[in-house]
């Protein structure tokens, strides 16, 4: 589990995240959303270790600041919104990047297929041969997120849940690799990893998240379950939009439709 | 449609592995090995005296060679005492300088950057001008007692002091900005020249000569005594070199995703700047202002075998190493029975080069 208590971020002395209290479980997937400059990036990189914070981060019990850079390494990847390059790297050995850490958790012999592997499910097959420059901004994406997936490749690692940290991973992708993408997070929490994703789209955080935090001005506004969470008057007060979060009679789960808009 | 040819060949490249180059990378390193074993060997061979090659390796080997293959005591002397320091020395300064610029280059994540860029160089020179204009009065009691290694320890000391003051001012918290690195150092850099400004200024036409020759680059003046005075230097540095590889491709993502993937980023930068600024300053002691090797070696070899800091940085090191052999072969042969400083030699070659590669960048890559 990851619990962060009371933590608070300042960049240049001006306060961007105050005083948020966030968990993150094992088997679950964790949304951080709110409108642009909420402070969502700024906490993913305090919990990622890029920022200084005060209050407390723990990843399976252990203090984050006191985690040498190679031990958080092998507890959480993390995906970050963009990505640039400055040199020619092929895309196999951008993903193999991940494996630099050196415990992927695979089978011992298997870290040289890993590459392959990991494409193959971000639905980059035959990709790894390109230039990592020559891809368009979603199959760079994606190519990113197969360098995550190899650097926690199995979810549990020496009995401890391990996690993915993902910023917009669906940001610049179609319908389709939006799907593809979240099913690859569900599927990492389902086999007893922890996800933590920023994500934007209200929908895919309702029929994907399992928690929802909602962050607004730097703090948290609220958290719960989609069906919880996800309601008119929160939704009115944290994006500064009037949209009506409807409810699918299957499964009870809420949608936005900014059709409906008043 | 240039760009057009060379993606295309890159693309080649790419994809007779699918994108992994290794096996690529491993042989052209093979080959780089051969191709220095010869240069050293035509270093050694060519000359005033014509002692032949295979005189040259018997002699070695087994010992003196019977009839007319065998060499000379002249020639003997020749070889071992001139040549042959003289082609070691170029092996470690052009081994020192094309690694040194990999590392920067990696390091700022730019193919573009070089020792020269950040002040080490400047540094390096301001140190060892100081020795050659102040040695006999202010600096007096510092050069009799170190004799000749008061050059190059003059040269390291200030390539060192400049790194480390850059390092200061670009370090907040813990954590190197590399553009405030770039900027200060090009401030330092101008300060470093315009001290030696001074210096130059005040040095006597004998100083000036001298100065003259050792900024423009030259090995001329190799012996076994400067090789052991900065060959462990060079050596220490290139050897931890290696370590930084995994490091620096990780560093190719940025910072932050290098922390992510485990690499301990400060100490990766720190070790880069100290080898760095030790293998420069030991190669500009011995042989003054070499440009341009370790920015065309590094950029020529991403070209054949791709990034990858585990090969590029060996690969750099031979390669560096092989070039610098030819052109003090020309530097020698050119305008013989006299000696073109070898730094000309690698600018007229390199600038050019450059430019090709700034051309060849422009709307293709963002630098």
């Amino acid at each position: 589990m990851i619990e962060a208590r009371d933590v608070s971020v300042a960049i240049g002395g001006k306060r961007i995240v105050a005083n948020v209290d966030f968990e993150a479980r094992p088997g679950e997937i964790a949304a951080i959303v709110g409108p642009n400059g909420s402070g969502k990036t700024t906490f993913l990189r305090a919990l990622s270790g890029d920022l200084g914070y005060s209050g407390e981060v723990t990843i399976n019990g252990r203090n984050l600041s006191a985690m040498k850079p190679v031990e958080a390494a092998t507890v959480r990847a993390v995906l970050p919104q963009a990505t640039t390059l400055s040199f020619p790297f092929t895309v196999r050995e951008i993903v193999r990047l991940g494996l630099v850490g050196g415990r992927s958790g695979a089978l011992p012999g298997e870290d040289q297929r890993l590459p392959e592997r990991a494409l193959a499910r971000v639905d980059l097959d035959g990709f790894a041969g390109r230039f990592y420059q020559e891809l368009s901004g979603g199959e760079q994406q994606r190519v990113q997120l197969a360098r995550v997936l190899c650097q926690v490749w199995a979810p549990v690692l020496d009995g401890k849940p391990r996690y993915l940290f993902l910023d917009e991973p669906v940001s610049s992708l179609d319908i389709k690799h939006q799907l593809i993408i979240m099913d690859i997070a569900r599927d990492f929490a389902r086999r007893g990893g922890g996800v933590v994703a920023i994500l934007h789209d209200l929908n895919l955080t309702a029929m994907y998240a399992d928690r929802i935090f909602v962050m607004h001005r730097g703090r948290l506004a609220a958290t719960g379950s989609p069906q919880q969470v996800l309601s008119d008057e929160l939704i009115e007060k944290v994006f500064d939009c009037r949209l009506k979060v409807g409810v699918l009679p299957a499964g009870n789960m809420p949608f936005v439709l900014p059709q409906s808009a008043a | 449609m240039a760009d057009q040819s060379i993606a295309d060949a890159a693309g080649i490249m790419a994809t007779a592995a699918e994108g992994d180059r290794s096996r690529r990378a491993r042989l052209v390193i093979v080959l780089l090995c051969v191709g220095l074993a010869i240069a050293v060997l035509l270093s050694l061979t060519s000359g005033a005296s014509d002692a032949s090659a295979i005189g040259v390796m018997h002699d070695w080997l087994f010992g003196a060679l019977p009839g007319d293959a065998a060499l000379s005591a002249r020639d003997h002397v020749i070889i071992h005492d001139i040549r042959l320091p003289r082609v070691i020395l170029g092996v470690l300064v052009g081994a020192s300088l094309a690694v040194s610029g990999a590392v920067m280059q990696g390091l700022f994540r730019n193919p573009l950057a070089d020792p020269g860029l950040i002040g080490v160089s400047a540094g390096s020179s301001l140190g060892a001008v100081a020795v050659i204009v102040l040695g006999s009065t202010m600096l007096a009691p510092l050069t009799s007692a170190l004799g000749t290694l008061a050059l190059p320890l003059a040269a390291f000391c200030g390539g060192l002091a400049t790194t480390l003051l850059l390092y200061q001012v670009a370090t907040r918290q813990g954590r190197t900005s590399v553009a405030t690195m770039l900027l200060a150092g090009i401030a330092l850099a101008a300060l470093a020249m315009a001290l030696t400004g001074i210096l130059i200024f005040m040095a006597d036409d004998r100083q000036l000569r001298d100065l003259t020759f050792w900024q423009l680059g030259s090995l001329g003046g190799a012996t076994w005594q400067k090789i052991g005075s900065v060959g462990p230097i060079i050596v220490l540095a290139l050897a931890a070199m290696p370590f930084l590889a995994r490091g620096l491709n990780a560093l190719a993502l940025g910072e932050a995703t290098a922390g992510h993937l485990g690499i301990p980023v400060q100490r990766l930068k720190y070790t880069a700047i100290v080898g760095v600024s030790a293998a420069v300053g030991a190669s500009v002691a011995v042989s003054g202002g070499i440009g341009f090797v370790g920015i065309v070696v590094p950029h020529l070899l991403r070209l054949l075998i791709g990034p990858d800091n585990r090969y590029l940085l060996p690969a750099s090191a031979l390669l560096g190493a092989a070039l610098l052999l030819l052109a003090d072969a020309v530097a020698r042969t050119i305008v013989a029975p006299a000696e073109l400083p070898i730094g000309i030699v690698t600018a007229v070659a390199g600038a050019p080069f450059f430019l090709w590669i700034l051309l060849r960048k422009r709307g293709v890559i963002d630098l």
